[in-house]
């Protein structure tokens, strides 16, 4: 049986801790608020950018670029783990991590060779016990605040130039993609070559297809659109992932408070019990003591 | 004068979108107006000055930095790098900018800081060269 001043510690304790959570939920409804915003703005970017690559590829004939096509081999496969840089946001980080792994058991059984590229440090702690000697980098963005276009931009060319110097054939992104505060969904999106989206939803143009012309060139126009293409999906993956971040932290803070209020009402209940059971119990010992005299 | 649909989009912001009667814009192969029922035109962009004309006179000028500009049915799209309105642009800032630009390649210690550095300095050349005066 702990005595009084056990659960009067103990309850202070879960106080102090329901005070942080508390504090931690705030500020991570704050964070998702402005993480959201950033994650809409960047949208019209991302989806005027799809209508003109599948615009763009609808023309190419056979072959094109290998960014888009391929260079037609499938034997090195390059994993972008995007994952957050602290932990408190539930199963945030694993859900993530998980979907990884399960897609770096499959390749590896199919033969193929298997390189991981870390963004953000929890991901590349629960990836390292196990895949060590996979794991060529480890990004870790920390110090940034907002995630710029700039930060994705040069994650987005370190990708290219591996993939110029043949260091692999194809690339998938993995992060969370954020539906709500309460679901996040881990998605894993091929890069390279680049899944062209399909040009079904755009609205139909009656008649012949506008003959489009391009200034300087088709080819050229999609040599600098497909590495920009990359760094768009990056972008849009880096902020989808700090929304989740915030979301899953929010509802993970928030499940800590519920739970440490139950814990204090608990407690509150043994304690009173207690110091009531305390004070009959020196009321009869002190009755039946008179009594004896 | 007839008014299409414009946009102007870059990776962190939605700039501009409306109905305007032309639209000058600083493509690759020099600089092209577009009026309403343009042929369609796909180009990549340099930095420059892109002057929107409004149909009630207005007219809105923005600086882009590179990307690409689409001229379709539908209307008119340019997906910018970097884009800033003029009228948010500070020159005397700019100016500033440029000299710190200058003296952090001179401190430069690195390869990597230099290349920054210069990268940094020539776009902010780019700016100023873009608004002039």
């Amino acid at each position: 049986m702990p005595s009084l001043k056990d659960l009067r510690n103990r309850i202070s304790s879960v106080k102090a801790t329901q005070k942080i959570t508390k504090a931690m939920q705030m500020v991570a409804a704050a964070k998702l608020r402005r993480a959201q915003s950033a994650a809409e703005a960047a949208r019209p970017y991302a989806e005027r950018m799809d209508s003109v690559l599948a615009n763009l590829a609808s023309g190419v004939t056979a072959g094109g670029p290998q960014l888009l096509a391929g260079n037609g081999k499938d034997d090195t496969h390059l994993l972008i783990v995007a994952t957050a840089e602290r932990g408190l946001c539930g199963a945030f980080n694993s859900s993530i991590v998980r979907l990884a792994r399960e897609h770096i058991t499959r390749l590896q059984d199919q033969g193929k060779t298997v390189k991981i590229l870390c963004v953000g440090k929890k991901g590349f702690e629960q990836l390292r016990r196990q895949y060590e000697r996979h794991i060529i980098e480890l990004i870790e963005l920390r110090g940034v605040k907002q995630i710029g276009f700039d930060n994705a931009d040069e994650i987005g060319k370190k990708i290219i130039r591996m993939f110029d110097e043949g260091g692999f054939d194809v690339a998938t992104l993995f992060f969370s993609r954020f539906k709500s505060v309460i679901a996040q969904i881990p998605t894993a999106q091929q890069i390279i070559p680049a899944q062209i989206p399909s040009n079904e939803n755009a609205p139909a143009v009656e008649g012949p297809q506008p003959c489009y012309e391009y200034e300087p060139g088709q080819d050229e126009i999609l040599s600098t659109l497909l590495p920009r293409n990359i760094s768009v999906q990056v972008f849009r993956a880096l902020l989808e992932n700090a929304a989740s971040e915030q979301g899953a932290r929010m509802s993970a803070m928030d499940n800590a408070t519920r739970n440490a209020g139950d814990m204090i009402k608990k407690q509150t209940t043994i304690y009173n019990r207690s110091r009531q059971a305390m004070i009959t119990k020196e009321l009869i010992e002190i009755i039946s003591g008179a009594e004896a005299l | 004068m007839a008014a299409f649909h414009f946009e102007l989009v870059s990776p962190e912001k939605h700039l501009f979108s409306g109905e305007v009667e032309s639209v000058v814009a600083p493509g690759a192969d020099g600089q092209f107006t577009v009026l309403k029922d343009h042929a369609p035109v796909m180009t990549t962009l340099k930095a420059g000055v892109v002057t929107v004309a409004g149909g009630d006179g207005k007219v809105e000028k923005l600086f882009v930095r590179g990307g690409f500009a689409d001229v379709s049915a539908s209307g008119f799209t340019i997906l910018a790098e970097q884009a800033i309105p003029l009228a948010e642009i500070d020159v005397a800032k700019v100016d500033a900018d440029i000299q710190d630009a200058r003296e952090d390649i001179a401190d430069a210690t690195s390869d990597d800081a230099r290349l920054t550095a210069s990268d940094k300095l020539a776009q902010l050349q780019e700016l100023r060269a873009a608004i002039g005066g």
